[in-house]
């Protein structure tokens, strides 16, 4: 079991929120920049129509026969309706002297925002000097409003502004929560596309991938490339060195055998035929692991042909007859006449032998292995002997590389048999199972 | 002087007999107290409102107080607090009362925009400026139709007519200073007009009654700028006078209410202003009331509906006041 990577934060996580709180801060600013330039346009509207209320008061301003008259138009507070009857106030000074209007209408420098009676006004004021024959004289004029109509206008340009900056919001979340989700769906495709390869596969990855993922991908393929590099070197050398121990074996044991022909005494006979044993045993095993290693380098580079399961079987069972006739076993194979499979010929050719040679193994003599070869649902075929059957115990664990079980002392095996069968039948989409069959013996369910 | 005025009007009330009104009334006979109405309409007008306002709703009482519009101005202006309802015709007068904060907001009255101001302020009668005459007077001759046909008529006969024309006196009545300053606004013929009736010895009076009254027993012939409801109520003297709706335009006046800003009692002055309006916006029969109805929709073509906007304060400025009445007196007295 790998160890779990250290998790610091989410990537989609603090994506999606600064995406959503830049999304956030933009509407807000919209909404801020927005209303105070409504604000400030509105409020320019109401001053430009207060001044031109003062402007035309002041106009109608004459000194006629030395006596000041303002008779000026109805327009002047016409002009200053609202739709929200907004209330106006005035006041027209000679030489700072009240002539008319609001005395408590405070007089302002231009437009600004003054008091009357606690109601808050825009001020507009403005002066003009009259000459008359003998005289001059300063009229000034400051023209007043309250500010509801103003009000009304900014609440609604406020509440549309909301509504922008919110939809502005909501567009941009679900934008950004999509942005995410296609930028992390790439992470999750390349995730996906390595670890759904099998166990072997060592390829690099060729599907395209976006440019910022390169170097990940390139990294992770040259990675890969060095793991298969070693991987297979370790094959090739764990191969050479079963070869080279086989030959100097075969010698060893020949020289072995010509000596016990020679050797009386029964003592040094007993230790030579242990030896010749223990020869066998290790040529045995290097010729598994021989084997063993052509397998995996032939799982990963499936030959697939068409082959008649039915027919590989006979053939193996008539090349092992001789040997099971020595411990007087009968090999029985039932099934029917054929079964067209596509698979790598040498790899099940493997595996199926190493299954009977267990089972002539662990048969005690006089019994019978049935070999039976089935269809449905998939082409499987099932090895059954009259043996002592697998450690329960143990059955779950016997098709790991080097694993003998308990009852298999004195008998010579290297423990790659099952492992060897387990991988072909991997490598052709299928599985091994064990069992004990209720009436005694083994049961090795080869599927594919 | 204007201080010394403002300083009596605001002792009397307190006496509580005092004030010389040209009406008082009390309706209905409640322990609680009076809803106390200041009104430049004659009681005549407005009793049927009152009757049907207590009518639902007993125990209550209503005081109604009759002066002229520009007395009204200053009564009220001095005590706001002793009033709880304002009713007159002088629209402008109203209004400034209203833009000077005299006037309550009240929540809950629905009324077309054209004919409220600030929620506050209501219409509740559209009445136009006629001219009444004495049929007498006209006889066999051809009625005029506009001021223009007016001015020829006098022309045509300045001994008939001589001293017997009437209007009112713009410095005392408040209406008469509206529908002056509304006519001269609209059309010059009314500085011919006044001038014309200026030369030929007018009358002047304070309110329509007198007018009315006046025409009908023979010692004017004209009347200028006299309220038509008025006129028109006077059943008793329907085949004396004739009210004459001037065709070439009419300046048409709208009565209108508010409830004071001091007012002691907001709620029965609130549903007393709201039973009003549901009273005169109805469009079915009269009810015994002899208050026109408020009616924006039959505005015929070239009548003016003097709009409740700021500019009704422009000649209540003192300086246009001043000259608009320098102006008058130099047409009208001579």
């Amino acid at each position: 079991m790998a160890e779990a990577p250290h998790v610091s934060g989410s990537l989609r996580n603090r994506l999606t929120a600064i995406l959503i709180g830049g999304a956030a801060v933009l509407a807000i600013l919209l909404y801020v920049v927005v209303r105070n330039y409504a604000a400030q346009i509105a409020q320019q509207g109401q001053d430009n129509i207060l001044n031109a209320s003062v402007t035309s008061i002041l106009d109608a301003a004459v000194i006629r026969d030395g006596q000041l008259e303002i008779d000026f138009p109805y327009s002047s507070f016409s002009m200053l309706n609202t739709g929200s009857d907004d209330r106006v106030f005035y006041a027209i000074y000679q030489d700072d002297v009240i002539l008319s209007g609001y005395a408590n209408l405070p007089r302002s420098q231009g437009s600004e925002t003054g008091q009357i009676d606690g109601t808050k006004v825009r001020i507009a004021s403005a002066t003009r000097v009259l000459i008359g024959a003998n005289q001059r004289t300063r009229i000034s004029v400051s023209v007043a409003q309250t500010q509801d109509a103003l009000s009304l206008t900014l609440r609604t340009i406020s509440k549309q502004v909301a509504g922008f900056g919110a939809g502005f919001f909501a567009l941009t979340t679900l934008l950004s929560f999509w942005a995410t989700s296609t930028t992390i769906g790439q992470l999750k495709r390349l995730t996906t596309s390595v670890t759904r390869r099998g166990p072997q596969d060592l390829s690099p990855v060729v599907k395209p991938v976006p440019t910022e993922m390169v170097p990940l991908v390139s990294s992770l393929n040259n990675l890969m490339l060095r793991l298969d590099h070693s991987l297979s070197q370790s094959e090739d050398f764990i191969a050479e060195a079963a070869h080279r121990v086989r030959t100097p074996l075969a010698t060893v044991r020949s020289h072995a055998e010509t000596t016990l022909q020679r050797v009386g005494k029964e003592e040094n006979r007993k230790s030579l035929r242990a030896m010749i044993r223990a020869i066998d045993e290790s040529s045995r095993a290097a010729g598994q692991l021989l084997d063993h290693a052509m397998i995996t380098f032939r799982a990963d580079h499936l030959d697939r042909q068409n082959i008649d399961l039915v027919e590989l079987v006979q053939d193996l069972v008539l090349r092992l007859t001789p040997i099971a006739e020595m411990k007087d076993v009968e090999l029985r194979v039932s099934g029917p006449d054929s079964i067209q499979i596509s698979g790598d010929p040498i790899l099940l050719q493997n595996a199926v032998r190493n299954l009977i040679d267990n089972a002539l193994k662990y048969s005690p003599s006089e019994s019978v292995i049935s070999i039976e070869i089935t269809d449905m649902p998939a082409p499987q075929l099932e090895i059954r002997d009259q043996g002592p059957g697998f450690p329960h115990s143990e059955i779950n664990t016997l098709t790991g590389r080097f694993t003998r079980g308990t009852n298999a002392t004195g008998i010579i095996g290297s423990g790659l048999g099952l492992t060897i069968a387990q991988d072909v039948a991997n490598a052709h989409g299928g599985e091994i199972t064990l069992a004990n069959h209720p009436k005694g013996g083994a049961c090795v369910t080869f599927s594919l | 002087m204007r201080y010394f005025f403002a300083l009596v009007f605001c002792v009397l009330p307190l006496t509580g007999w005092a004030q010389d009104w040209e009406d008082r009334q009390v309706f209905g006979n409640g322990a609680a107290p009076a809803l106390r109405i200041i009104s430049s309409t004659d009681t005549s007008f407005f009793a049927p409102v009152i009757e049907s306002y207590l009518a639902q709703r007993t125990g209550q009482t209503v005081e109604y107080l009759v002066t002229s519009t520009s007395q009204l101005d200053r009564i009220f202006r001095a005590d706001p607090g002793a009033f709880d309802l304002v009713i007159s015709s002088a629209m402008d007068l109203q209004f400034k009362l209203a833009n000077d904060g005299f006037s309550r907001t009240l929540d809950g009255v629905t009324h077309p925009d054209w004919a409220q101001w600030r929620q506050s302020l209501f219409a509740f009668t559209t009445e136009p400026a006629t001219i009444v005459i004495n049929r007498e007077a006209f006889a066999n001759r051809r009625l005029p139709e506009t001021r223009q046909d007016l001015i020829e008529a006098l022309r045509a006969d300045p001994e008939r007519f001589a001293g017997r024309l009437g209007t009112y006196d713009v410095r005392q009545s408040g209406l008469g200073f509206l529908f002056a300053t509304q006519d001269a606004r609209t059309s010059e013929t009314y500085w011919r007009l006044m001038e014309v009736m200026g030369a030929m010895g007018t009358k002047l009076f304070c309110c329509s009654a007198g007018m009315i009254d006046d025409v009908a027993s023979g010692e004017i012939a004209v009347a200028y700028n006299v309220l038509g409801s008025y006129a028109s109520a006077r059943r008793d003297i329907s085949d004396k006078i004739k009210v004459i709706l001037p065709a070439d335009f009419q300046t048409t006046m709208m009565r209108t209410a508010f409830v004071s800003r001091d007012t002691k009692q907001p709620v029965a002055a609130t549903s007393f202003v709201q039973h009003l309006i549901a009273l005169q916006a109805s469009t079915t029969a009269n009810d015994g009331i002899a208050l026109p109805h408020l009616d924006h929709a039959n505005a015929t073509e070239g009548q003016v509906t003097i709009a409740l906007e700021p500019a009704l304060m422009t000649y209540l400025d003192a300086l246009k006041k001043q000259t608009f009445l320098k102006e008058w007196v130099n047409a009208v007295i001579q």
